[in-house]
């Protein structure tokens, strides 16, 4: 909207299709969505719509994550005072889980949706599907499903944002160091 | 602004009274709690913030039941514990309360939780220990009960989360209560419009009116139509005084009976801070009733300390290191 950056930066709503299509295969029986609060679930609830048959006919479930206790910055910076509460209103135990996540960076939010996941019960396995993959992982974690690989530079943020409208869009953030 | 319970940048570092916390805080604390109330319902009920700290429960004073919350909460936290009945071991051999302190930080105590008779305890070790170290006051004196107020508030929230439209009443010793004026403090910050206390004048602060509450001497008149009936504990050892004529004649007058409830909202809620006095300030049949929230307020005080501890041990780090690594 404002100083357009260099990079181009695709419509997340087109995204999201291209990414409800690459899910819709991985959807079985025993298969349960989580997303990763707050981009994540956003995603999710869209998913939901996108792929209202399949998740009805394979009698899929979903639930929310927010990772705040399980992050490995928390010493560092807290508390986030927007936190909210996780809800997995399903058994894990022996689930297919499908992680969903705006925005793929580090693999640390993963790491930690993986930890808290896992105190819930023994998933049978975990998939990683995000929107966008902009490269500078420091873990040896990545995702198995992307709607777009978008190499940023560490001084770039992407970020996805909720429109009053109830449309998603990604908006590009340059942190230039003064 | 010299605030002992807040840093420079106005974040929570110790936790002393409810008093002299901004509505900021005061939310932020109850926000926190709600993500931990589900944490107790898991497979494992535990998140790994607190690992590796180590929190000092520091007894001055006999309290099973708070030391045993502040233990759960910080256990489901996963810190590691110590809880000292210093009464009974190096106070009694005549140390003082800071070489008690000073020699846990040695042993790299993170959080003191403290407990004391006198008011003003927690306070005076938070003023003593160095940065990196917490202080929660679990009680001193007459003065404050933080933790305890705030489960208060968590609980009414829960019940009625629409406190911009509530009447709450607050019945018996005023006086004497650790919490009754933090909460009223608390629930006015909140915008709850009308707050009543509902005692005899004996058991009234001087000036009560002061602290923006109605006060109300016959229960009748008092509980018509409130929302929620917070009953506060009737110290067996004030009843020798001349303060009180009997337990019997305090229930008569002042304890919760169904038919003294059936004047507030059919949907009130009862709340009692515990342990509770059957048959003084509360009839069996409400404390064991529908409308009773008492045993809940035992299970959010935990997700309450927990809220506590972690916003406490959370953030060491400069507010500028934010930007970097915060994606996903």
């Amino acid at each position: 909207m404002m100083n357009k950056p260099e990079t181009n930066i695709p419509n997340a709503e087109e995204l999201l299709t291209i990414l409800a299509e690459k899910l819709q295969p991985l959807l079985r029986e025993n298969t349960a969505l989580v997303g990763i609060h707050s981009g994540g679930v956003w995603l999710m609830q869209k998913l939901l719509v996108l792929l209202a048959p399949t998740i009805a006919e394979k009698g899929i479930e979903h639930g929310i994550l927010d990772v705040s206790f399980y992050r490995d910055d928390y010493a560092q910076r807290g508390l986030k005072s927007e936190n909210r509460p996780s809800q997995i209103p399903f058994e894990v135990d022996n689930k297919h889980i499908i992680l969903i996540d705006d925005v793929f960076y580090t693999g640390r939010t993963t790491r930690a949706a993986m930890n808290e996941l896992f105190d819930y019960g023994r998933p049978a396995s975990i998939t990683l599907a995000a929107l966008v993959n902009r490269g500078g992982r420091e873990l040896p974690i990545a995702p198995q499903i992307v709607a777009a690989e978008i190499p940023l530079d560490s001084s770039q943020n992407l970020q996805l944002v909720q429109n009053p409208d109830n449309t998603l869009s990604l908006e590009l953030i340059n942190t230039s160091q003064t | 602004m010299n605030n002992p319970q807040l840093d420079t940048d106005g974040r929570l570092r110790h936790l002393l009274s409810i008093e002299g916390l901004p509505k900021k805080i005061l939310n932020q604390i109850l926000d926190t709690a709600e993500s931990f109330v589900g944490v107790a319902e898991r497979e494992v009920k535990k998140v790994p913030l607190l690992r590796g700290k180590t929190v000092c429960n520091l007894f001055f004073e006999n309290s099973t039941r708070t030391r045993t919350t502040f233990e759960i909460a910080a256990k489901r936290l996963s810190a590691d514990v110590i809880s000292l009945n210093v009464g009974t071991s190096s106070q009694s051999k005549g140390e003082t309360i800071l070489d008690t302190v000073d020699n846990l930080i040695a042993m790299h105590a993170d959080m003191f939780v403290v407990r004391h008779s006198q008011s003003g305890a927690a306070h005076f070790i938070a003023k003593h220990v160095p940065d990196h170290i917490h202080v929660i006051n679990a009680g001193d004196g007459r003065h404050s009960h933080p933790t305890q107020g705030l489960l208060d508030l968590f609980t009414i929230r829960k019940y009625k989360p629409d406190l911009h439209n509530l009447r709450v009443a607050i019945v018996g010793d005023v006086l004497h209560s650790r919490v009754a004026r933090s909460e009223i403090h608390a629930l006015t910050t909140l915008g709850v419009p009308e707050v009543r206390v509902i005692a005899p004048k004996t058991l009234l602060p001087a000036q009560v009116e002061k602290l923006g509450v109605h006060v109300f001497h016959d229960m009748k008149a008092g509980l018509k139509d409130v929302d929620v009936v917070m009953m506060l504990r009737l110290q067996n050892e004030r009843m020798n005084g001349a303060m009180l004529p009997s337990a019997q004649e305090y229930f008569k007058t002042y304890g919760l009976t169904q038919e003294k409830l059936s004047l507030a909202k059919p949907d009130a809620i009862v709340l009692h801070p515990g342990p509770m006095n059957r048959g003084v300030e509360i009839d069996s049949s409400v404390a064991d009733g529908a409308q009773s929230v008492i045993l809940p307020q035992v299970t959010y005080g935990i997700a309450i300390r927990m809220a506590v501890m972690a916003i406490l041990a959370g953030g060491q780090g400069s507010n500028q290191a934010s930007s970097q690594g915060s994606g996903s």
